[in-house]
C-alpha cells in the first residue's frame, strides 16, 4: 500500500470497471479497492442466499426454490443492445472472450392495457395489430424512409434537414396517429419521456436504425443481447482486463477514506491505517458522500417466478416497455425478464424486474401496473434507491465520480458516463469505430 | 461450457492457482512456448494462453486462465472459476507457505469450481532438492486425501510439465452431456470465429 499510483479506483461497479480497465490498457498505475468482499458494487448479481440477506434479514431462502449458486439475479437489470456501445467498448478491449452471451427472446411494448410485439420494420409494422389497416401503411412508409435514411447521402432525406426539422414535425409529415408515435418513440427510438418530439429529429432517427440494425444483428426476437451468468460478469471481465495489464486489486477493504490536501487536491487513500498515494480518485458517488448530490430515486420489483411474463409469446427472456402515457406517468416503467436459458436461475425458474423512475413518495405502489403484468410469482422484493450526481469539480480535487445507475433497462447512459469520464480523466476521446458492420458472434 | 465435445475435439477451460511465484506462468509458458525465463516477471500482460493437445482419440484444446495477480489481495472473481473444467493448483517444493496457500485454493475450489472439475496439484520447482522443504510423500498423502492427482514438476527443466497437462486431458469428462446451454462469443470479425487463441498485449 505504500507505493503511489496515478489512479486509485474505489468500487467496482460496471463503470468503475470498465474505467479501471481503460486507464490500466493506457499505462497508467492503477490501484482498484472495494469495500465489499465481492465484485461489482451496486451493479452485481447476487446468489439466493446473498438475496435473502440483503431483502429479507437472516431468514433462509425457502429449499423449492432450488439451489442458492444457480441464481446470478441482477442488481441493476439491464440489455445491451447489440450493435450498442457497451459492445463496441467490449470489442475495443477484447473483453468479449471472457464472456458468452446470448440473444434476448423478445422486445414487447404496453398499449392500451395489451402487450404487443415491437414492429421494428416496414414488413413487421404491416403485421401488427397495434395499428389499422391505413395506419399500418403509413408507418410502413415511414420506417422504409428511415431505413433508407442515410446522413451522408443528401438523397435519402428527401428535403428535409433532420438537424432542424422536430421529430413532431417529421412524424406529421407521414400522418401517424399519437398511438403509433408512442410506440415508435418509446420502444424503438427508447425515449424515456416525450421531449424528443420538440427535439431535431436526427436524434430519433438515428435511434430507430440502432434498434433495428442490431436487431438484423443476431436474428433473435429482439435488439439486445445479455450475458450468461447474469450482468456481474461484466464488472469482472474488466477488472480481469485492468489486471492483465497491471492493475492491483483489493476488496474487503474498509472504509477506503479519501485523504485530500490543503488546497483539497487529492492526495490519497487509507484502508485499515494504510494510505496509498495517488493523483486521481475515480469512485461511484458512496466513496465521496460530499461531493454528489441526490437527483432521483428508482423503484424496482424482483420476481422469482415460474413462467415467462404473460403474452410474451413464452419468451425466456423479455424486456417490456411501458410508455408513460399509457401509465399516466412522467416517465416510462420497463419490465425486464430473464432467466435458466441465460444461467441465471435453476432450470424452469425466471427472474422478472420491473423499474421506473419514482415519481411519488410511495413508489413500491407505482410499480403496480407492471406488477399485474407478471401473473402469480413465487417470491417477489422490493427495491428503493437513490440516484446521485457529483457536484465537485474534477479540475480542482482530481476526484471522477460516477453518475448512479438509473432505472432504464439499458447501458446507453452507462456507457455515455465512462466516455465522458475517461475523457475528463486522461484529455483524450475513445476511439470506438470498431468495424461492427463485419462483427458477429461465434456459436460456441 | 466446462469441457465442449464436438466430434473428437474438447475445449477445455484450465485455471491455475497458487502462490505469488509458484510457477504458474512459468509452467504454462513451458507447455505453451517450450520455455522458460529464469527471471520470469510477476503475471501482468499475457494471461491468456491456449494449446492443443492430441490424447488417444481425440484432441483437446485447453484455453489456459493465468490469474494476471488479482489473487493475491484474495480479490480473485468468480468469472475465474466460472466453467473451469479443470485446474491445476502449484505451490514451490522450496517453500512451505506456499504449500499451505495450495490448500487453502484447494479448499477454495470446493466451494466455488464445478464438482466435476480435474484438479492437479503440482509441486514445482523440483530441480531445487537442495532447498526442498516439502516432501513428495507429505504431498502425495494430501492429494489422496483430496481427490486431486499430485505431480512434481520442474518448468526449468520441462520434467512432468506436459504430463501434466496430458493427465489432466486424459480424465477430463469425455461425452459431457450438454449441461448448460451454450453461448456466443462476440467477435470483431465475421463469424467462424475461432476465439481468439492468443492474448491481449
Ligand atoms: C433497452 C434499451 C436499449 C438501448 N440500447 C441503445 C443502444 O445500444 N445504443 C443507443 O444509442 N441507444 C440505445 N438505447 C436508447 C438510449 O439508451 C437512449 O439514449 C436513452 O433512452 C436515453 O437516455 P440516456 O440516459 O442515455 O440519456 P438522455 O439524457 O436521454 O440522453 C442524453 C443525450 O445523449 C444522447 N445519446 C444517448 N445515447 C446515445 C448514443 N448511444 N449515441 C449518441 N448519443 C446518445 C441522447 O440522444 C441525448 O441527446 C436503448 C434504450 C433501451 C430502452
Ligand atoms: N528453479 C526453478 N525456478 C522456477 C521454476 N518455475 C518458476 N521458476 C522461477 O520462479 C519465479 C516465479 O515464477 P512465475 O512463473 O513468475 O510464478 P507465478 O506463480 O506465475 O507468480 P505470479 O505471477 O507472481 O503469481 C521466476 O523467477 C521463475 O523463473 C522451476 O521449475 N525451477
Ligand atoms: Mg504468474
Amino acid at each position: 500500500m505504500d507505493e503511489e499510483y496515478d489512479v486509485i479506483v474505489l468500487g467496482t461497479g460496471l463503470k468503475e470497471c470498465i474505467l479501471s480497465g481503460l486507464l490500466s490498457v493506457d499505462g497508467l498505475k492503477v490501484l482498484h479497492m472495494d469495500r465489499n468482499d465481492y465484485y461489482g458494487g451496486e451493479s452485481t448479481s447476487l446468489n439466493l442466499i446473498q438475496l435473502w440477506k440483503r431483502f429479507r434479514g437472516d431468514d433462509k431462502p425457502p429449499p423449492h426454490l432450488g439451489s442458492s449458486r444457480d441464481y446470478n439475479v441482477d442488481m441493476i437489470p439491464k440489455f445491451m443492445m447489440a450493435n450498442g456501445t457497451l459492445v463496441r467498448v467490449l470489442i475495443h478491449t477484447d473483453v468479449t472472450k471472457y464472456l458468452y452471451f446470448k440473444a434476448v427472446d423478445g422486445s414487447f411494448v404496453f398499449n392500451k392495457g395489451k402487450v404487443h410485439k415491437v414492429p421494428a420494420n416496414d414488413m413487421e409494422a404491416l403485421k401488427s395489430p397495434l395499428m389499422g389497416i391505413f395506419e399500418k401503411r403509413r408507418a410502413r412508409k415511414f420506417f422504409i424512409y428511415v431505413q433508407d435514411y442515410d446522413e451522408s447521402d443528401p438523397k435519402t432525406h428527401e428535403g428535409l434537414d433532420l438537424t432542424r426539422v422536430t421529430t413532431r414535425e417529421l412524424i406529421a409529415k407521414y400522418g401517424l396517429d399519437d398511438n403509433t408515435v408512442d410506440f415508435i418513440g418509446h420502444a424503438i427510438a427508447l425515449h424515456r419521456d416525450d421531449r424528443y418530439l420538440n427535439e431535431p429529429a436526427l436524434d430519433t432517427v438515428k435511434r430507430m436504425k440502432l434498434y433495428s440494425e442490431s436487431l438484423a444483428r443476431f436474428q433473435g426476437g429482439s435488439p439486445y443481447i445479455y450475458p450468461l451468468y447474469g450482468l456481474g460478469e461484466l464488472p469482472q471481465g474488466f477488472a480481469r482486463l485492468s489486471a492483465v495489464y497491471g492493475g492491483t486489486y483489493m476488496l474487503n477493504k474498509p472504509e477506503c477514506k479519501v485523504e485530500f490536501d490543503e488546497e483539497g487536491k487529492v492526495v490519497g487513500v487509507t484502508s485499515e491505517g494504510e494510505t496509498a498515494k495517488c493523483k486521481k480518485v475515480v469512485c461511484d458517488p458512496s466513496y465521496l458522500p460530499n461531493k454528489v448530490r441526490k437527483v432521483g430515486r428508482v423503484a424496482r420489483a424482483i420476481a422469482i417466478m415460474s413462467h415467462p411474463i404473460p403474452n410474451t409469446n413464452d419468451s425466456h427472456s423479455a424486456q417490456v416497455i411501458l410508455p408513460q402515457k399509457q401509465l399516466g406517468r412522467k416517465s416510462d416503467m420497463y419490465l425486464f425478464c430473464c432467466s435458466y436459458s441465460h444461467n441465471v436461475a435453476p432450470k424452469g425458474k425466471f427472474i422478472a424486474f420491473v423499474s421506473a423512475e419514482a415519481e411519488t413518495d410511495n413508489p413500491q405502489s407505482e410499480l403496480k401496473p407492471g406488477i399485474d403484468l407478471l401473473g402469480p410469482v413465487d417470491e417477489i422484493f422490493y427495491d428503493i434507491y437513490d440516484r446521485y450526481e457529483p457536484v465537485n469539480e474534477p479540475t480542482l480535487d482530481n476526484c471522477f465520480i460516477s453518475t448512479s445507475y438509473d432505472a432504464t433497462t439499458h447501458f446507453e447512459s452507462t456507457v455515455l458516463d465512462v466516455l465522458n469520464m475517461y475523457t475528463l480523466i486522461t484529455g483524450k476521446v475513445l476511439d470506438l469505430s470498431v468495424d461492427l458492420s463485419a462483427a458477429s458472434a461465434a456459436e460456441e | 461450457m466446462a469441457a465442449t465435445a464436438g466430434h473428437n475435439n474438447l475445449n477445455a477451460k484450465l485455471v491455475l492457482l497458487g502462490d505469488m511465484g509458484a510457477g504458474k506462468s512459468s509452467l504454462v509458458l513451458r507447455f505453451v512456448k517450450g520455455q522458460f525465463l529464469e527471471f520470469q516477471e510477476s503475471t501482468i500482460g499475457a494471461a491468456f494462453f491456449s494449446q492443443t493437445l492430441a490424447v488417444n482419440d481425440a484432441t483437446v484444446k485447453f484455453e489456459i486462465w493465468d490469474t494476471a495477480g488479482q489473487e493475491r489481495y484474495h480479490s480473485l472473481a468468480p468469472m475465474y472459476y466460472r466453467g473451469a473444467a479443470a485446474a491445476i493448483i502449484v505451490y514451490d517444493i522450496t517453500n512451505a507457505d506456499s504449500f499451505t496457500r495450495a490448500k487453502k485454493w484447494v479448499q477454495e475450489l470446493q466451494k466455488q469450481g464445478n464438482p466435476n472439475m480435474v484438479v492437479a496439484l503440482a509441486g514445482n520447482k523440483a530441480d531445487l532438492e537442495d532447498k526442498r522443504k516439502v516432501t513428495a510423500e507429505e504431498a502425495r498423502v494430501y492429494a489422496e486425501e483430496n481427490g486431486l492427482f499430485f505431480m512434481e514438476t520442474s518448468a526449468k527443466t520441462a520434467a512432468n510439465v506436459n504430463d501434466v497437462f496430458y493427465e489432466i486431458a486424459k480424465r477430463l469428462p469425455r461425452a459431457q452431456p450438454a449441461q448448460k446451454p451454450a453461448g456466443m462469443v462476440l467477435v470483431d470479425r465475421p463469424a467462424e470465429g475461432s476465439r481468439a487463441a492468443s492474448c491481449c498485449s
